[in-house]
């Protein structure tokens, strides 16, 4: 890509009036795919959605339409589907928006992927705590019900689908999708020991697909408009649009929906630079798990391979651009507190482990300890990685890991400052601005 | 504490009826005894348990799992200060240090009720919730207040508790904390329609490429029309 432009398709309706009501969202031509959908067979939509490139938007990749085809169809037990709308990863901040603008492209989404995949019961699992929402996507559905879009028999086409809003109640492990499951199933929050695969064994032990809402919402758009149109934007295995959210010292924090490929230098363009004054120092790539980055991968085209060679993973593109004013130390061990508070506990390594990475980086920060605690940390990230059910200890160690890689001296530096030689008031919003603080 | 009446244990078994298998309507059970009573109580705890047929302590372990749910209660309006990594650098920190002082307490605890106070106001420092371009992030009652100082959160709670409507900066007036465990819970509040479609940073890709006429390519000719891909454009 030489030139960046931006592509809207998911986010085109924000900008409309009530645009999460049904009748603007059928003023855009809402609800039309799902009668091209019905005169295609189910396998033709898995088809057009693995043709496309589709993969899956939550973070991991995998290929959305491959996905659906793992469901085995000659099991006898009913068929799920479940939204992952639990959106967690810090700096994630795409699918709240969308649900909040278009929730009609979302249910429009799941009514044709659980036609494809032969579910009658689908479930949108919105972490609880985004009132407003979870009201918009509540409304949507009652809406699609109303219209004929929800229920028996939709559009005619002999097809039945049930949809049901649930609220989680505050649990980031529940974005991992077998404890959101779990959740779903009135449990504890706890991820499941892995196969069987939710394909196979998920909600109820019945095959299930779980997909993120942007996943689900660009279904819609393919089948409309056909794999060729999606495959045409992004890279060679990075297909199709996406949101990219930046967020932190940047002139015009916010969503860019863009083709994959796209690289931070062309975002931060659009988006007016980094804070006046200041220099990019770090940043994620796809929300706190993914390591960290720095002016060097600037431009590293932000799809799954390339961000995947640079030592990174692409996650959720949520762009937390940090500048020089920010002590990575105090950003590594406040991302390391979340995930110690977030660990649900199932697993040793990462139970122990998170809270060992704690006590460790804290004592660090206050410019205690020594220089072999930087090789202690290394040691214990070696520990818990790769050692538990999920990837909630791997993401623990993604910040530490890849900041002792790129700012080793910063650590040091706190240890022959006494403490954080950085001022923290310098990096507010306000900063330079008035005092408040 | 009030016992549970007629009305809510029929709502429970009704949130239990909307699953294939009732254990399933345990977290929304939750969000609904809470719009109740406040706080997930011990009794609320056998009633689930009751209507779900599983047992008590299974329904302990799931209410001491989630952070929304409050074995103690909270101020009518429940205020959290996002201090994960991105809003604590752009100012969580200190606002949240700022409340602490000004209302006198310590992380989830409810604020003193002063003479001539309508409301009661707890605070919390919370995770990411989802809002980062709008940094930095306070909650109250599940609605976003974004782009706060520490002034402007010392005048909002202010408000609050004299009784002042104070509305979202992206979404509707401000409910009581048992309010919105109701619409938690799957009773819509009917403010579906307040507040915008989207904030300024959720706009900020968009107004861009209306501005330089970008869009996504056309949907080939003799398709259906695009979902919501652009109306007009040059095909690639």
């Amino acid at each position: 890509m030489t030139d960046a432009t931006l592509t809207p398709v998911l986010t085109d309706m924000w900008d409309v009036d009530r645009s999460w009501t049904l009748p603007a969202y059928e003023a855009k031509g809402g609800y039309q795919a799902l009668d091209k959908a019905f005169g295609m067979s189910q396998d033709d939509v898995i088809n057009a959605v693995k043709d496309a490139g589709l993969r899956g938007r939550g973070g991991a990749g995998f290929p959305t339409g491959m996905k659906w085809s793992f469901i085995p169809q000659d099991n006898p037990r009913p068929k799920y589907l479940v939204v992952n709308a639990d959106e967690s990863e810090p700096g994630t901040c795409k699918d709240i928006p969308l649900m909040m603008g278009n929730p009609h492209v979302l249910v429009e989404g799941v009514i044709i992927s659980s036609y494809a995949i032969r579910a009658n019961k689908a479930f949108i699992y919105i972490r609880g705590e985004v009132l407003h929402v979870i009201r918009r996507v509540q409304a949507a559905v009652a809406e699609a019900y109303a219209a004929g879009h929800l229920g028996t028999n939709i559009h005619g086409s002999g097809y039945d689908l049930d949809v049901v809003v649930h609220a989680g109640a505050g649990a980031y492990i529940c974005g991992e999708e077998t404890a959101l499951l779990e959740g779903l199933e009135g449990r504890r929050g706890q991820p499941r020991l892995r196969p069987p695969f939710p394909a196979v064994a998920g909600l109820y032990a019945s095959p299930t697909v779980i997909n993120n809402v942007e996943s689900i919402a660009s279904v819609p758009s393919i089948v409309a408009n056909g794999a060729a149109w999606f495959a045409s934007m992004g890279t060679e295995k990075s297909k199709g649009y996406g949101i990219f959210s930046l967020s932190g010292h940047v002139k015009k924090p916010g969503q860019y929906e863009a083709p994959l490929g796209i690289t931070l230098r062309q975002l931060l363009d659009l988006a007016g630079g980094v804070r006046e004054g200041h220099d990019l120092k770090f940043w994620t790539p796809g929300g706190s798990s993914t390591p960290l980055l720095t002016a060097e991968h600037l431009d590293v085209p932000l799809d799954f391979e390339a961000v995947g060679a640079a030592g990174s993973m692409l996650g959720t593109r949520a762009l937390q651009i940090f500048d020089d004013t920010v002590c990575v130390v105090r950003a590594v061990l406040r991302w390391t507190e979340f995930y110690k508070h977030e660990s649900c506990g199932k697993c040793t390594p990462c139970r122990e482990g998170t809270w060992w990475l704690v006590q460790t980086l804290a004592r660090l920060e206050k410019g205690q300890g020594s220089e072999a605690d930087l090789d202690l940390l290394l040691d214990q990230c070696d520990n818990i990685l790769g050692r538990s059910f999920c990837a909630l200890g791997d993401g623990a160690t993604s910040p530490i890991s890849s900041s002792i890689q790129y700012f080793r001296d910063e650590y040091l530096a706190h240890l022959t400052h006494g403490g954080c030689p950085f001022d923290s008031a310098r990096s507010t919003a306000w900063a330079g601005q008035e005092v408040t603080a | 504490m009030s016992t549970l009446d007629d009305k809510t244990l029929a709502e429970l078994r009704e949130i239990a009826g909307r699953y294939p298998e009732k254990r399933s309507g345990l977290l929304p059970m939750l969000h609904l005894v809470q719009s109740v009573q406040g706080k997930v109580t011990p009794e609320a705890i056998e009633a689930c348990a009751e209507v779900l047929d599983i047992s008590a302590a299974e329904v302990s372990g799931v209410a001491t799992f989630y952070t929304m749910y409050k074995r103690h209660g909270v101020g009518d309006f429940h205020v959290g200060v996002c201090t994960n990594t991105l809003c604590a650098v752009m100012g969580g920190d200190a606002i949240f240090a700022r409340l602490k002082e000004h209302l006198d307490v310590g992380n989830d605890e409810v604020a003193e009720k002063r003479e001539g106070d309508q409301h009661t106001v707890s605070l919390e420092h919370v995770e990411c919730n989802a809002a980062c371009d709008y940094a930095p992030v306070v909650m109250v009652n599940w609605e976003f207040m974004d782009n706060q100082t520490p002034d402007g959160a010392v005048e909002m709670v202010e408000a609050l508790r004299t009784g002042q409507e104070v509305t979202s900066t992206r979404g509707p007036r401000l409910c009581t904390w048992r309010e919105a465990e109701r619409v938690l819970a799957g009773f819509p509040d009917g403010r579906v329609d307040e507040g915008p479609a989207a904030g300024p940073a959720s706009l900020a890709g968009l107004e861009i490429a209306r501005e330089k006429g970008w869009t996504a390519p056309s949907a080939p000719v003799a398709e259906t029309p695009a979902v919501a891909a652009p109306e007009k454009g040059e095909a690639q």
